[in-house]
């Protein structure tokens, strides 16, 4: 599974060579679903809803379960990943040392909402629970990387690096 | 064999049981009553919410007696006020987390989490806290599903992905936020739903309800220059009474036209007679493809729409397998709005036909584009059996003093074979009257075939008619519709007529038919005591062979010419689409 193919904005239609292999490694048998899932993620970066539909009719498992599967370990996501994944925690310490102002300054640069993934595919802002680092609250990370006490400074500097390491 | 029993205590008290029974068997067997949320037996046995739990002497901490087998000599309490203290905290956690809307709910007074918090006498709200906030989806033609009544017992997923083999809601997202949902967190009218309704017939409160279409048949009713014409299928009248308090099987006919009549209809037909016209159209279909050597074989039955959409969504290819005959009350519409307004001298466009129907699919059915004839759609309004009970009580009618009355002519009588089309086989059946006499060209005396008769969902038999051998299959719920279309697909099939009904059982356990607690379907065998209602219905008639209708002679003689004539095609016959399972946009 070396190749990377950048099928997340592909609508080409063409075959999916990636899958045809995956659906011939693999015997349709149930117990592999999350093995398949999790190679699944690792190429594409997420888990695209028409490959959740070909995967179902694979393995004779309905859709609505492998979904149910996609949804509940986070290890999995829906939507195409950025490359940097920017985490700012909401938790009860971080919420009171002001991460929401971080929160928001994050969404007014990247003009998109928590949760979102920019047009680009560069970042995805994603808001957490207590990530388990109060004492240096308020907190975020970038790719599990901590930036601790953390201010809206902070932060601008981190994003103008990264903006200028891409280009 | 002789079977093996056990002994064992319940609350004091000997209990004999057969091995393998739960303890929550033998308890109810001793007439002792215990509560369960999740259980549904043999659909969901998954000792989940905890609403049952007993204590048993010797064990530590108290077990669900859903899913625990009795044993030889076990001691078990079911009702010690430490028990109840523990019920009550499971049950006070899930009202706390539900919408409580009791007085504007559908199910208010046939509602399991009512009755729980009656039994227990709740008169707070013991952990109120953050709630989410749930958009309902009321997409579909259909079903309605709101999530905020949830108590996530997955009854519904249960039945729609192992009684009904579909698969199209599951528990999605974790912690907080789980849910039952759909894929994409979609409508049910944007993924694999059948719209079949057995997930509301599952649901134990009114997170499921059908989308209720009563308050158009209101305004209708009261705008004089509208002509309201209602319909009844024949699963209906063997049902209705139940909402009413009357036994389970109960022969309502009567009772029922009285009530239609008077809300306010201008007539009331009986559907069965629309379902004769099915069986004309469809033996004579049959008839055809048999006689004719390249013709597509097996040929199925098509009068149930949730089975409809099954096979477009998921066979496409087995589509000239259906019979291109539209349902009976399609039919019977299609032919009040030509036929009957015409002799009536009504302007169709001011007729307004509501179909009464065990089903919720058929509400869909009725909103398909083909269902129509020069623009005029054949059926106006579907409307479920529930429905039906509840304008009757909105109406303050006292069902049960309620005299009997008949059908309304000209569309009057029907015979025995259109009132068995309410049951599995009972299609098959009538068909099979009406086939047998036009291949010999006499009438015959056999009228039963008890052999599609009964529970199984897969029944098979070979019908010798005229010297030819056909072979029959009759099947119901859409797990045994899967495994008839995989023989057909894979040319195993070698029969020649198969029925195909989408509810196990048949229209009689329909989606849109009253709905009964886990606990009475544990007990009861209700599709028994319907079916059983029907086929006296058929037993009682005078004429019990489709073709012998009166009233469908004398429409065939003036109207239609006959069976597959061109005008029948365009009013009577119909034709199918493939269609997406899912709307998906990545
Ligand atoms: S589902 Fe039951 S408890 Fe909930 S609002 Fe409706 S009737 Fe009341
Ligand atoms: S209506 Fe039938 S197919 Fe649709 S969700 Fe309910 S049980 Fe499943
Ligand atoms: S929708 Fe009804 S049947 Fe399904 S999990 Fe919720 S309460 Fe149970
Ligand atoms: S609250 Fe943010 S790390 Fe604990
Ligand atoms: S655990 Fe037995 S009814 Fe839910």
């Amino acid at each position: 599974m070396d190749e990377k193919v950048n099928c997340t904005k592909c609508k080409c239609g063409k075959e999916d060579k990636f899958l045809k292999k995956l659906f011939t490694i693999y015997k349709p048998n149930k117990d592999n679903l999350i093995q398949m899932l999790n190679e699944i993620q690792e190429h594409y970066g997420y888990v695209p809803m028409y490959v959740q539909q070909e995967l179902s009719e694979f393995l004779k498992i309905p859709m609505a379960e492998i979904y149910g599967v996609v949804t509940f370990y986070s290890r999995f996501s829906l939507e195409p990943q950025g490359k940097y994944k920017i985490s700012v925690c909401l938790g009860t310490a971080c919420f009171v040392k002001g991460s929401q102002k971080i929160l928001d300054r994050l969404s007014e640069r990247l003009k998109i909402e928590p949760g979102e993934t920019t047009e680009d595919v560069l970042f995805t802002i994603d808001q957490t629970r207590c990530v388990g680092a109060c004492g240096l609250a308020p907190v975020f990370t970038v790719n599990g990387e901590v930036y601790g006490k953390a201010t809206v400074q902070d932060l601008d500097k981190v994003l103008d690096k990264l903006l200028e390491q891409e280009g | 064999m002789k079977e093996e029993l056990i002994t064992l205590k319940i609350d004091n008290k000997e209990v004999k049981v057969k091995k393998g029974s739960t303890i929550l068997d033998a308890a109810r067997q001793a007439n002792i009553d215990i509560p369960t949320l999740c259980f549904l037996k043999d659909i969901n046995e998954v000792g989940d919410c905890r609403m049952c739990i007993v204590e048993i002497e010797g064990r530590r901490g108290f077990t669900p007696s859903c899913v625990q087998k009795a044993e030889e000599g076990m001691v078990v309490h079911t009702n010690t006020p430490p028990i109840i203290d523990a019920r009550r905290v499971i049950l006070d956690l899930i009202i706390s987390n539900h919408k409580i809307d009791c007085l504007t709910c559908t199910r208010s007074g046939n509602c399991e989490l009512q009755d729980l918090a009656k039994k227990f006498n709740i008169r707070d709200i013991e952990f109120p806290g953050e709630k989410i906030e749930h958009t309902i989806d009321d997409v579909s033609p259909s079903i309605v599903r709101d999530f905020s009544k949830c108590v996530l017992c997955r009854r519904c997923v249960a039945t729609c992905k192992n009684v009904q083999k579909i698969g199209a809601i599951d528990c999605i997202n974790r912690g907080f936020e789980s849910c039952v949902s759909t894929v994409g967190n979609n409508s049910l009218n944007d993924v694999n739903c059948t719209f079949c309704g057995q997930c509301i017939q599952s649901c134990p409160t009114g997170a499921l309800h059908e989308k209720e279409t009563i308050s158009e048949v209101w305004e209708k009713l009261k705008d004089p220059d509208c002509y309201v014409i209602a319909q009844t299928a024949p699963a209906v009248r063997a049902a209705l009474g139940e909402e009413f308090g009357i036994d389970i099987g109960t022969n309502v006919t009567g009772k029922m036209i009285t009530a239609l009549k008077r809300l306010g209809f201008d007539k009331v037909f009986d559907t069965n007679t629309g379902a004769d016209f099915t069986i004309m159209e469809e033996a004579n279909e049959f008839i055809e493809r048999f006689t004719n050597k390249n013709s597509v074989l097996p040929m199925i039955t098509s009068c149930s729409p949730g089975w409809v959409r099954y096979i477009e969504m998921n066979y496409p290819e087995l589509l000239p397998h259906l019979s291109t005959c539209k349902s009976p009350h399609q039919m019977f519409g299609a032919l009040i709005k030509t036929y009957f307004a015409k002799k009536e001298g009504i302007d169709p466009n001011k007729i307004y036909v509501v179909s009464v129907m065990p089903c919720v699919a058929k509400k869909f059915e009725s909103t398909r584009e083909e269902m129509n004839y020069d623009g005029i759609s054949d059926v106006d309004n579907v409307i479920t059996t529930r429905e039906l009970s509840r304008m009757i009580k909105e109406a303050n009618i006292e069902f049960k003093k309620l005299e009997d009355d008949n059908f309304d002519d000209p569309m009057g009588e029907a015979t025995g074979a259109g009132a068995i089309f309410g049951t599995t086989g009972g299609v098959m059946e009538a068909a099979l009257r009406t086939a047998q006499d036009i291949l010999n060209k006499k009438d015959l005396d056999t009228i039963d075939f008890k052999k599609v008769r009964g529970e199984e969902g897969i029944k098979k038999a070979t019908i010798n008619i005229d010297g030819k051998k056909i072979k029959v299959v009759a099947a119901s719920g859409l797990a045994n519709a899967k495994v008839i279309l995989e023989e057909i697909k894979n040319g195993k099939a070698d029969y020649q007529f198969v029925e195909i009904m989408a509810c196990p059982g048949g229209c009689v356990m329909g989606g849109g038919q009253p709905i009964k607690s886990s606990k009475v379907r544990a007990e009861i065998d209700v599709r028994k005591l319907r079916a059983n209602c029907l086929y006296s219905i058929d037993e009682k008639s005078t004429i019990r062979k489709s073709h012998e209708n009166i009233i469908l002679k004398k429409i065939y003689k003036e109207f239609l010419k006959s069976p597959g004539s061109d005008i029948a095609h365009r009013l009577l016959h119909t034709h199918y689409v493939e269609r997406k399972k899912y709307k998906i946009n990545n």
